[in-house]
């Protein structure tokens, strides 16, 4: 890509430099390329977004200023003088500190212990807690946010933990700071507090590194905008000079074609009902992740599932599944209420849910490739009690062929297999037990665009050929406009939208409530 | 395995023998203690020697398999001592008859209907493990640290802390028999060995041949993803702790026929064997991972080990220490051959994804296939360390 080249106008304004910048950086995990060639400066005393969607290398990048993980090549200036980090304690000493997405403080422990944590103060007897109260005091007087040193963390609001750890980054003279969706799981409230505290920290100096995808947040807050595009920098302009159009335009790029929803087949009866489903919220039993939603899909129909994370997505599919119960509503499946089947009954009925994380959820390490495929689909080569290798293999063989798998064989390890191909092993191994209908959550998540093209074409050729009802979710807009024929958008737990293939980005993203002020 | 991955493994030649003896550590160790112990001592290397040692060998090698079978699903189960004690006890209070005071009758039940209940018993005692674990969520170690202390509790209550002495029935009452069991040797031998034998066979077929195989082996490899692949994953774990105590009442049949008395103390710290036994034959404590054949030679190497050093007469306090170093020298092992698959493994994981939250301890399942398993063929993908993509 010619953008690869894009340099930001280092210093053109006078009063203008950059504390921190990362030369030609690249970043390989085996074959594959998150990041390449990226140049990224830090403004001093000033905010730095980083627009791009999942799998575009933000993460990646982030995880290379702050020392997490070492790039391939390239180096990072700070201060104009190379530097090497080799953990993020180094980067740490250096002033740099990352405050990450999922927190990192000890829940059962007070503030004033998470913010010494590691670095305790000595005093002639043991630690000096008093000392450490006071310091701990004038850090949360400093960000506004009063808070008793005592006080357990897990007693606090989400937002206030968020601020105990920018105290403690600050603690340590934090002189860059990168937040990584430092909102997603704020209120529209604790926002305010955060931005007003992000404005504090760059009236004192403080360079601050910010990732989100509330577009129009970021907005708010940023000085300067890069946006990132499968690892590599696609565009820079200061905030004054860009609106919310530009950092979609460039984020999303031209479309690489990840098919058009199949057409030509006649769409069957409806195959999955969900009748005003709700799911509880597992920590605030009283609230729903998933609130009275319903939807119909039909057998050979595709319909995705926008929305951002904290929609609901994950939660509504994995009661589908029946991983997570209902509190309300029913799942109908071909006319049959399966809403308090188990998992294996639902499968055994043909309702079949590819996992989001197929680490954790998908796969089991320890097997092989085969093992793997075959492990939903055991009964099908099991004659009396005992299965049969033979039979078995020609369903492994089946699935490795039918969805394309590159693997040495059945007998690899999973773990030999790249990203793509272990995520075709999950949806194979869901395929293989004929399933009438498909869920998947986000299938793409953490591939490459090649096998993203052939996941969703695996799924047009499911709903077209074997009359599959689909149904997928997605944080990528772009994924959205592909093979779905329908585009349901979610928000807070319910369908915020609808839409038919036909339907703008900018429509899908308006209706997640993601360029909406917070 | 094909033409390709056999012309794979002659490639990396030198570097297999460090493999193979890293893998089939078990079966060397087991070598050296025969070789050693046969030049220390003239008796040791002697067929007779060979089916005694076995006869005892068959005891842990019987909690063993149950305590693999616990292990492959990621638990563990610390009350099979306990387990044996209480079922040699039962059985021989089953022995003495049982005395229903309403009728005024004493029925003394044949061996067959003693050695049935006390499996039962066994199989009980396991199904409160499973259950507290599956469905009541209480961590194994604890729940089994329960029934440790419930179980040999109960045993003494039976027994006033006394021991049953008379076990060979008589044969007016028709109950003779029992001493069968652990005394008798068919076609030369030990029946306990022979038992242990069909246990191994059956546990084998069960592992690698059957749906209840494969369940165990992705419950303890990754509980969420079998879950969702509609493996009935309470079910398994219950299976396996019912399993287990089975087990454990066959091994505290097979003591007290061999003994002629069943203790309440029999059995004590015989789990903590066990679970050696497993680990020397290079199961994962962390689940998914393991062999019947490894665990066979684990408890055989326990079992030679320890009666070649009485064999040579070396102090009993000197035994336990090196049973104890042998035990870690198997689990730094472990770690080693685990440790070096992650490595291969993370090489090829993609940029994106989140941070694994599965436990990432040296030994953690989440790296790559076995080499030691006992699918057929598993063998052959074992030392591959290739990452296509």
């Amino acid at each position: 890509m010619a953008s690869a080249s894009i340099r930001p106008s280092a210093a053109s304004e006078p009063g203008e430099d950059i504390v921190l910048s990362a030369r030609d950086v690249a970043k390989s995990f085996g074959s594959v390329h998150a990041l390449k060639t990226v140049n990224f400066d830090v403004y001093r005393g000033q905010v730095t977004t980083l627009f791009g969607e999942n799998g575009a290398g933000k993460s990646t990048l982030m995880k290379i200023l702050s020392g997490v993980i070492q790039p391939t090549s390239g180096e990072i200036l700070l201060e104009g003088e190379p530097v090497r980090f080799a953990s993020t304690t180094d980067a740490q000493r250096l002033g740099i500190s990352i405050i990450h997405q999922e927190l990192s403080l000890a829940p059962n422990l007070s503030v004033r212990d998470n913010i010494f944590m590691g670095r305790e103060l000595k005093g002639p007897m043991g630690i000096d807690y008093a000392e450490e109260a006071r310091q701990t005091r004038a850090l949360m007087e400093e960000l506004d946010e009063p808070i008793d040193p005592l006080t357990p963390v897990e007693d606090l609001r989400l937002g206030q933990q968020q601020i105990v750890e920018i105290a403690r980054a600050l603690s340590v003279n934090s002189r860059i700071l990168i937040m990584d969706e430092p909102t997603s799981a704020l209120s529209a409230t604790e926002v305010e507090v955060l931005f007003r505290v992000i404005r504090d920290l760059k009236s004192r100096g403080v360079s601050i590194v910010y990732i989100s995808h509330h577009l129009e947040e970021a907005l708010l807050i940023t000085d300067h905008a890069v946006v990132l595009r499968d690892g590599v920098m696609t565009a820079y302009a200061r905030r004054a000079d860009i609106d919310l159009e530009w950092i979609v335009r460039n984020m999303v790029g031209e479309n690489f074609d990840l098919g058009s929803p199949p057409t030509g087949h006649a769409m069957g009866e409806v195959a999955l009902s969900l009748e005003n489903v709700s799911v509880a919220d597992t920590a605030v039993p009283e609230r729903s992740v998933v609130d009275r939603l319903s939807l119909d899909v039909r057998a050979g129909e595709i319909v995705c599932i926008y929305g951002l994370m904290g929609a609901g997505r994950t939660e509504l599919l994995e009661c589908v599944a029946g991983r997570v119960p209902l509190s309300g509503g029913r799942v109908v499946l071909e006319g049959e209420d399966v809403s308090h089947l188990s998992i294996a009954e639902r499968i055994a009925k043909g309702l079949v849910l590819v996992p989001e994380d197929r680490q954790r959820d998908g796969l089991v390490q320890t097997m092989t490739v085969g093992e793997n495929l075959s492990l939903a689909s055991i009964k099908a080569f099991t004659r009396w009690l005992l299965t049969s290798g033979n039979r078995e293999r020609s369903v492994v063989d089946e699935s490795i062929a039918n969805v394309h798998i590159k693997t040495d064989g059945a007998r690899a390890e999973i773990g030999s297999l790249s990203g793509g191909n272990q995520q075709k092993v999950v949806i194979g191994k869901m395929l293989a037990t004929h399933p009438r209908v498909v869920v998947l959550d986000e299938p793409s998540r953490g591939i490459d665009i090649g096998a993203k093209a052939e996941v969703f074409k695996l799924l047009a050729e499911g709903a077209s050929k074997q009359g599959l009802a689909v149904i997928f979710s997605t944080s990528e807009v772009g994924e959205c406009l592909s093979i779905a024929h329908r585009i349901v958008v979610m928000s807070r737990g319910r369908i915020a939208a609808e839409f038919g293939a036909d339907a703008s980005k900018e429509q899908i993203m308006a209706a997640s409530g993601e360029a909406v002020v917070a | 395995m094909s033409k390709h991955s056999q012309a794979a493994e002659r490639q990396r030649g030198g570097f297999d023998l460090g493999r193979l003896l890293l893998e089939g550590r078990a079966f060397f160790a087991l070598i050296a203690i025969i070789i050693i112990f046969s030049a220390l001592s003239p008796v040791y290397f002697s067929t007779n020697n060979f089916l005694t040692m076995s006869s005892h060998v068959a005891i842990f090698g019987l909690l063993s398999i149950g305590m693999l079978l616990v292990i492959l699903t990621g638990g563990i189960d610390l009350s099979v001592g306990s387990t044996l004690g209480l079922a040699g006890v039962v059985a021989g209070f089953l022995m003495q008859g049982v005395t229903f005071d309403m009728f005024g009758v004493t029925l003394y039940p044949p061996v067959w209907v003693v050695v049935i209940l006390t499996c039962a018993l066994g199989a009980f005692v396991g199904a409160i493990n499973g259950v507290l674990i599956a469905y009541f969520k209480v961590p194994a170690f604890v729940a089994t640290l329960g029934l440790l202390y419930v179980a040999r509790g109960v045993a003494l209550l039976m027994t006033d802390g006394l021991t049953y002495n008379n076990l060979g029935g008589s044969p007016e009452l028709g109950n003779t028999g029992f001493d069968w069991l652990g005394f008798n040797r068919l076609f030369g031998v030990p029946v306990g060995v022979l038992i242990l034998a069909a246990v191994a066979v059956v546990t084998i077929l069960a592992l690698a041949r059957t749906p209840f195989g494969r369940w165990v082996y992705s419950t303890g490899g990754n509980a969420r993803a079998a879950e969702l692949s509609g493996v009935p994953v309470k079910r398994v774990q219950v299976s396996v702790y019912v399993l287990s105590g089975i087990c454990a009442a066959i091994a505290g049949l097979v003591l007290s026929s061999q003994l002629t008395s069943a203790g309440p103390t029999a059995g004590t710290t015989y789990e903590l064997t066990a679970i050696a036994g497993v680990v020397i034959g290079g199961a994962a404590l962390t689940g998914g991972r393991g062999n019947v054949r490894g665990t066979l030679l684990g408890a055989f190497v326990i079992g030679f080990l320890s009666d070649g050093l009485v064999i040579i007469g070396v102090s009993s306090y000197w035994q336990t220490v090196f049973t104890g170093a042998v035990i870690v020298l198997a689990v730094l092992l472990n770690s080693i051959q685990y440790s070096g698959r992650k490595k291969r493994a993370t090489q090829s994981s993609e940029p994106e994804s989140p941070e694994p939250k599965a436990p990432a301890s040296p030994t953690s399942p989440s790296s790559s296939a076995d080499a030691s398993r006992t699918t057929p063929g598993a063998e052959s993908s074992a030392g591959k360390p290739a990452t296509q993509h």
